[in-house]
């Protein structure tokens, strides 16, 4: 009885909201909705169709393109393995100046890339403050590298792995963990086997956002590994140095980015794209 | 923020492009109306020049002695890859002049009949090696660039330094491998004066201008890859005259003489 009252009012309001749009909102939305389409639809349109076949299986593409994959599942691997300790470092314990620490780890959300990319050639590389003593004691040189492509990239992307790691801690009832503490598990085995299964599926959506964005990634691959067909030359550089002087390859390269990312997309549609 | 900003730099110029634009179209439609009225020998009001990066500091500089020369005229630059400014002009933005790093990025504007007049090479552009200050690893060749262990770096073969580059190399018949190819002569010299890369082969003019930063080491192939550059009225400048008297500063002596000191060899 209670039940149907209770949710008798709410699917009306439901259904109200769908009958009637106010024209002042379905507008603007739509226009935003075109705004988003409309690039991509374009990028369909002028496709070079015909000579795409020999654009796509020229050895340069496919280069890049599995670099691209490549340094992108490396990048979020290395953010895996340093991202969800600290996720969970700022999600569980105390320490003065943790809300500082915690938006620094976002602050590469909101830097622009090549900046990011700037500040790791002056950390890292061959003259930086880290990487001068990397060259000197070990003889090991990040630019221009390949591990230089994972490490731009994962400094891009690991802040949107840490914020959906961290999310789903906070949100994740710690008490599971204390039980296992009080039957004699230590912290650390609590969190391998407890906490981590329980967190499982926000860890696997901060690692799809987390490899999407490597994917993407630009501006810091640039200007940190520098570009060179094989080894640093990602697809996203393919495509901005193709459009120098051939815009047709650009716009090939450019489909077989957004083929990708629409198949992420369409294969994790099920898992977390309806969650919530 | 370094001169790798690249993509930054592109929006801007685009923006410094269409800004350019509508001072223009705002300056120009009662400057040509009074220009008729008055003296008709005068340039006067704005004329919009598209000039390559490369030749920004000598043109500004040519810019001032020019709105000093006419009482009354104003030059407006937009500086970018001769490309990116090639398809704005035949994409319909309102310039006078065209100054190219190419004849090949020239040619995107005559091949359309946007020029007024065939394009008349007005500078060249050799290529130089730059090393760090005090040339540690004692390059004194094309050749010395192709040591194991050393981190070259060169432009893209899209863009033109690139493409003069390769064809120097290939004159001389070496192989080399950079590690990497840089999407424009700046960012290429930038990998230098961070010390990230050993050696860079740009532009004389570049070297210059990077004063203190790096090292210029002249090479014998750098002539078979000498960048001409053209410079051309616009068949819809909506300032001709004020546009043909800036063409002349710049061929004149006066003119060359500002661009040999930047490094520009004379056509």
């Amino acid at each position: 009885m209670t039940e149907t009252l209770e949710s008798r009012p709410r699917r009306d309001r439901r259904r109200g909201r769908t009958r009637s749009v106010p024209i002042p909102l379905l507008v603007p939305a739509l226009v935003g909705l075109a705004f988003l389409l409309l690039p991509l639809i374009a990028l369909l349109v002028r496709a070079p169709w015909r000579s795409l076949p020999e654009q796509l299986t020229s050895v340069e593409v496919w280069e890049a393109l599995r670099l691209s994959l490549l340094c992108a599942t490396a990048a979020t691997g290395l953010s895996l393995v340093i991202g969800v300790p600290l996720a969970w470092l700022l999600a569980r314990t105390r320490f003065p100046g943790r809300g500082f620490v915690r938006a620094l780890v976002t602050l590469p959300l909101v830097l622009p890339p090549v900046v990011g990319g700037v500040a790791l050639l002056l950390a890292f590389g061959r003259n930086g403050v880290i990487g001068q003593w990397l060259d000197s004691w070990f003889g090991i040189t990040l630019p221009f590298t390949t591990t230089g492509v994972v490490l731009a990239e994962t400094f891009v992307a690991m802040p949107f792995l840490v914020i959906s790691v961290e999310g789903t801690l906070r949100a994740a009832d710690p008490r599971y963990e204390e039980a296992a503490g009080t039957l004699g598990a230590s912290r650390f085995t609590a969190f391998r086997r407890v906490t981590l299964p329980l967190i499982a599926p926000g860890i696997a959506a901060g690692a799809v956002l987390a490899w999407a964005r490597a994917l993407g990634e630009f501006g810091a691959t640039i200007t940190f590994a520098g570009n060179f067909p094989g080894r640093t030359q990602t697809m996203p550089l393919a495509v901005y140095l193709a459009l120098q002087n051939d815009p047709a390859a650009a716009i090939a390269l450019s489909l077989v980015l957004l083929a990708v990312s629409i198949a992420v997309l369409a294969a994790l549609r099920d898992r977390w794209m309806t969650a919530s | 923020m370094p001169r790798s900003a690249h993509r930054t730099r592109r929006i801007l110029q685009v923006a410094g492009a269409s800004a350019a634009a509508l001072l223009t179209l705002s300056a120009c439609s009662p400057d040509t109306g009074s220009d008729k009225g008055s003296s008709p020998g005068k340039p006067s009001g704005t004329v919009t020049v598209f000039a390559a990066a490369s030749l920004e500091e000598s043109f500004k500089t040519l810019g001032k002695k020019f709105e000093k020369e006419h009482p009354g005229t104003k030059v407006a630059f937009s500086f970018g890859g001769s490309d990116t400014l090639a398809a704005s002009i035949t994409g319909g933005a309102p310039a006078d002049v065209f100054a190219a790093a190419s004849a090949k990025t020239m040619a995107i504007v005559t091949d359309r009949q946007d020029a007024a007049g065939a394009p008349i090479t007005f500078v060249r552009n050799q290529l130089e090696i730059a090393t760090l200050p005090g040339n540690p690893d004692r390059i004194s060749s094309l050749k010395d660039l192709t040591k194991p262990g050393l981190k070259v770096v060169l432009c893209d073969n899209t863009v033109p330094c690139g493409a003069a580059a390769r064809k120097a190399l290939d004159a001389s018949g070496l192989k080399l491998t950079p590690v990497s190819y840089e999407q424009d002569v700046k960012s290429a010299l930038t990998k230098v004066e961070l010390k990230e890369a050993d050696a860079a082969v740009v532009y004389k003019t570049d070297v210059r201008a990077a004063g203190e930063k790096v090292r210029g080491v002249d090479f014998p192939e750098s002539a078979e890859a000498v960048n001409d550059y053209p410079i051309a009225l616009l068949k819809n400048a909506p300032n001709p005259k004020a546009a043909k008297a800036f063409v002349a500063l710049v061929r004149s002596a006066e003119g060359q003489k500002v661009l040999s000191g930047a490094g520009f060899l004379k056509p």
